[in-house]
């Protein structure tokens, strides 16, 4: 088929294809930047924490009336609070391991610090998060150990959050100690935590910061032996496999048998992992699904602006059509005009939306945060944008492919 | 004349109810998309105290130095609290008021009632004729209370009506973490969101409101601990919530009132006077790094709004624009398509005014009907917001009758321009040719 009356035929109604190609351009630049944006928060919630998630939950209690801890005897009242909670929940039927630990991946909310190698290095080689905890923290998050040993009960020591007591041993994240010690040979050694040396004594596999980010650290955790003490408590708690709603009810029950002087909402007090998952990633599942929908708008409406001025365009030329059949074209002739001009139409239109994504994509880029946009996402949404156009053209062209060569002998 | 072209209006969109439907769908779904973001965005980027944001100032100050500024250069978003006690004491402006965020638990009186947790703020007297506090009983406390560290304390109508059944509490008692103190008033359901007087700790936004107000230096003097967030550049030397007062870590927000340009550069000088001195004494050695920004300015630092929201609108727009772009072309294949008839009425006499009138009315009418489709989609929309926005994010986003009115003018004023170039497409139709090719 010869392409150039489909070109001259287009120079006769230059509007409606310059409105297409527009169309076509636009949807183009939304979708391909709208699903990179899905595809980022799909990568962001499919992080992994590097905890045991099934049959792990959070407590968080406030005691009411609790000593402030600034001196021994109000910091040992506070350790005994905790320390008899953890003797209550480790009697409650469903539950399996009990820790007092104040982190948890995705709880929100994080303790940070710097760490470096040397003393009194002037920039840390890392930025970390605190995981503060019993010789119970390890297996009850169920984080996996790949070097050296867990704490043992009796280097466990409490304090409150400001204090500037350094724990003598520490396990840290593979990333994080592979960061410190790039030869892997970093068991043993001492890490300058916050300028205090600590000698690390185990390597877990990985454990995500307490809130879940993409900050260069978001794996660099260091573990302590420590009992938080504080008027808040928070307890990880592993229950038994397939008891984690019948642990949820029973620990919360218990804790308050046990002691009623404290609070203890059910929008912080006890939430499971996936309680936390559904919380941390809200925003970004809501992102992906307005994204997608937009997506189907922008797509549905491309579709049906093309199904409908092709329509017109058909109905304008019923008797070329005609008179084109009478002279000897065939049906699928008439078909493929339509097609290969609907092609070219939307090639316009690609080349110029390419062009407008990439736009849209260095605007966003100097905006907020994004990455550049790749160069996949460009040729998915090309090849998308052609297919939707050659489906839209379809119905319309067969119409006019069933035009019948008297039509040249009716009046226009 | 009007009626009439309705009629002619309706007539031609039943004429093609397959074309009508697409275009009223497209500007139904455009305008529902761009209305749902919009009401979020409006929410979030709202000025939650217009008549004097832009009196209000938050200062800032570069206590840590070059090692504790981020990659942007900028000062701590909050003070520590030396700084915030010495500025209190100099009162260089008309009203002001450190704040820091307590959340203690409160015991009801009533026997065997268990503890709730509540949150609050330690703050000075002024702080509520600072932010505009609507009071529904009593007031705030003196100047005398906060220099006595006086055990009192304003509630807000919610922790009110908790535990007084909402009656006239001032002059009651309430026990906090053990301690008596006495009711000087009660707000009126005071939230603003965005918390303006809070960003550092809160973000912008969250929560029911303050629960209570008490002195500031009584929460230090009783030791009520800090409860928002903390930033430290170096450790703390001792340990506790006196460690904290004595350490440069950043925890307390700051507000004053500063009425005129006079105003505001005086205190600016003042900043600058009082960073020289701490640079003189040996305390700071760079050179100053002062902000002073208005609330606006400010909520605007620290990224209020966010991102998403903003891209979300964005995205919303585009695709809006899209509606249109299509809605062109359809009301273009629609009009030329009645080129006969524009042949024979132009022919008849009518002039091109007429024609016009006519095609635009037709534009309306869509408008219209995809404004009100848009109205129902947009209710949908701001109500499901919840399953795709944090709580506290959704709660804000709200239909009310300025949203409602905005949906449908922006649905007709779109459609109308979006028939613009079809209307005049279809007003320079020539009549001979076309009487002459029927």
């Amino acid at each position: 088929m010869r392409v150039h009356p489909i070109i001259a035929a287009l120079k006769l109604h230059k509007a409606g294809v310059v409105l297409i190609v527009l169309q076509i351009a636009l949807t183009l630049a939304i979708i391909s930047n709208a699903v990179f944006i899905v595809a980022q928060r799909i990568d962001r919630v499919n992080r992994v924490t590097g905890v045991d998630e099934a049959d792990l939950f959070r407590l968080s209690t406030l005691f009411v009336g609790a000593p402030l801890g600034d001196d021994k005897a109000s910091l040992d009242k506070l350790d005994a609070l905790q320390l008899s909670d953890v003797n209550t929940l480790r009697h409650v039927p469903d539950v399996a391991l009990v820790s007092a630990s104040n982190a948890m991946p995705l709880q929100g909310g994080l303790w940070v610090g710097g760490v470096g190698i040397k003393p009194n290095q002037k920039t840390p080689t890392s930025t970390f998060t605190y995981y503060y905890g019993d010789e119970q923290m390890l297996p009850t998050l169920g984080v996996h150990l790949i070097a050296g040993r867990n704490f043992n009960a009796g280097e466990v020591i409490h304090h409150t959050i400001n204090d500037t007591t350094m724990a003598p041993v520490s396990i840290v994240s593979k990333h994080l100690a592979d960061k410190l010690y790039p030869k892997g040979d970093a068991l043993g050694k001492t890490a300058f935590i916050d300028n205090k040396p600590s000698t690390i004594i185990g390597i877990v596999e990985t454990l995500e910061t307490s809130n879940s980010g993409h900050m260069t650290w978001a794996y660099d955790t260091v573990m302590q032996p420590v009992r938080l003490s504080g008027a808040m408590a928070n307890y990880a708690v592993r229950a038994k496999p397939g008891r984690l709603s019948d642990a949820m009810r029973a620990a919360r029950a218990a804790l308050f048998a046990a002691n009623p002087m404290r609070v203890m909402a059910s929008t912080w007090g006890v939430l499971s992992m996936s309680d936390l998952r559904d919380k941390a990633y809200r925003g970004d599942r809501g992102m992906a699904i307005l994204m997608i929908t937009v997506c189907v708008i922008l797509l549905g409406v491309t579709a049906a602006g093309i199904v409908g001025l092709t329509s017109f365009w058909v109905g304008q030329r019923r008797r070329q059509i005609g008179v084109r059949r009478a002279l000897g074209a065939r049906r699928v002739d008439i078909l493929r005009y339509f097609q290969i001009e609907n092609l070219f139409i939307a090639s316009a239109g690609v080349v110029l939306g390419v062009l407008l994504a990439l736009g849209l994509s260095l605007w966003l880029m100097s905006h907020y945060e994004m990455p550049r946009l790749p160069t996949l996402y460009l040729l998915v949404g090309v090849a998308m944008l052609l297919l939707i156009g050659q489906l839209a053209v379809f119905v319309p062209a067969r119409r006019a492919s069933l035009v019948p060569p008297v039509e040249a002998t009716r009046a226009a | 004349m009007f009626a009439y072209y309705l009629e002619l209006a309706l007539r031609s969109l039943k004429r093609s109810p397959g074309l009508t439907v697409l275009m009223v769908l497209a500007i139904g779904f455009g305008v529902a998309a761009s209305m749902t973001t919009y009401s979020v965005f409006r929410a979030v980027s709202g000025d939650p105290i217009p008549w004097k944001s832009s009196k209000l100032f938050v200062p800032q100050i570069d206590m840590w130095g070059p090692t504790g500024r981020g990659p942007d250069g900028e000062p701590p978003d909050a003070l520590d609290y030396a700084d915030a006690m010495t500025m209190m004491r100099d009162h260089r402006a008309k009203l002001q008021s450190a704040i820091y965020a307590v959340a203690p638990s409160v015991i009801p009186a009533i026997k065997g009632g268990s503890p709730v947790n509540v949150s609050g703020y330690g703050v000075y007297s002024e702080f509520f004729p600072l932010v505009d506090a609507p009071f529904l009983y009593g007031s705030s406390w003196s100047v005398d209370a906060d220099t006595r560290r006086a055990a009192v304390v304003v509630i807000n109508s919610g922790l009110n009506e908790q535990l007084f059944g909402g009656r006239n509490s001032v002059g009651k008692i309430i026990d906090i973490e053990g301690k008596d103190y006495r009711v000087v008033g009660v707000l009126n359901h005071w939230n603003p969101q965005p918390i303006f007087f809070d960003v550092h700790d809160s973000g912008g936004f969250g929560g029911d409101g303050p629960d209570l107000f008490l002195p500031f230096e009584t929460g230090i003097a009783v030791g009520m601990p800090n409860a928002g967030s903390q930033n430290c550049d170096a450790m703390p030397t001792s340990s506790g919530f006196t460690g904290l007062q004595q350490s440069s870590c950043t925890w307390i927000s700051y507000l004053a009132e500063l009425d005129d340009a006079a105003a505001v550069s005086r205190y600016r000088s003042y900043l600058d006077g009082y960073t020289d001195a701490q640079q003189a004494a040996g305390r700071f050695t760079w050179p100053k790094n002062n902000r002073l920004r208005d609330v606006p300015a400010f909520m605007d630092f620290e990224q209020v709004v966010p991102d998403d929201t903003r891209v979300s609108l964005l995205v919303a727009l585009g695709l809006l624009v899209v509606c249109l772009v299509n809605t062109v072309g359809l009301l273009l294949a629609k009009f030329l398509r009645r080129s006969g008839e524009i042949g024979v009425r132009r022919a008849l006499g009518a002039p091109r005014r007429a024609i016009y009138a006519q095609f635009l009315i037709e534009a309306g009418m869509v408008g219209a009907a995809g404004g009100v489709l848009g109205l129902g989609l947009t209710g949908i929309g701001v109500a499901s917001v919840g399953l795709v926005l944090p709580p506290y994010l959704a709660a804000l986003a709200k239909v009310d009758l300025p949203l409602l009115a905005l949906t449908l003018v922006l649905a007709i004023v779109a459609t109308l321009l979006a028939g613009l170039y079809p209307t005049f497409r279809a007003s320079r139709v020539q009549p001979a040719w076309q009487l002459k090719s029927n």
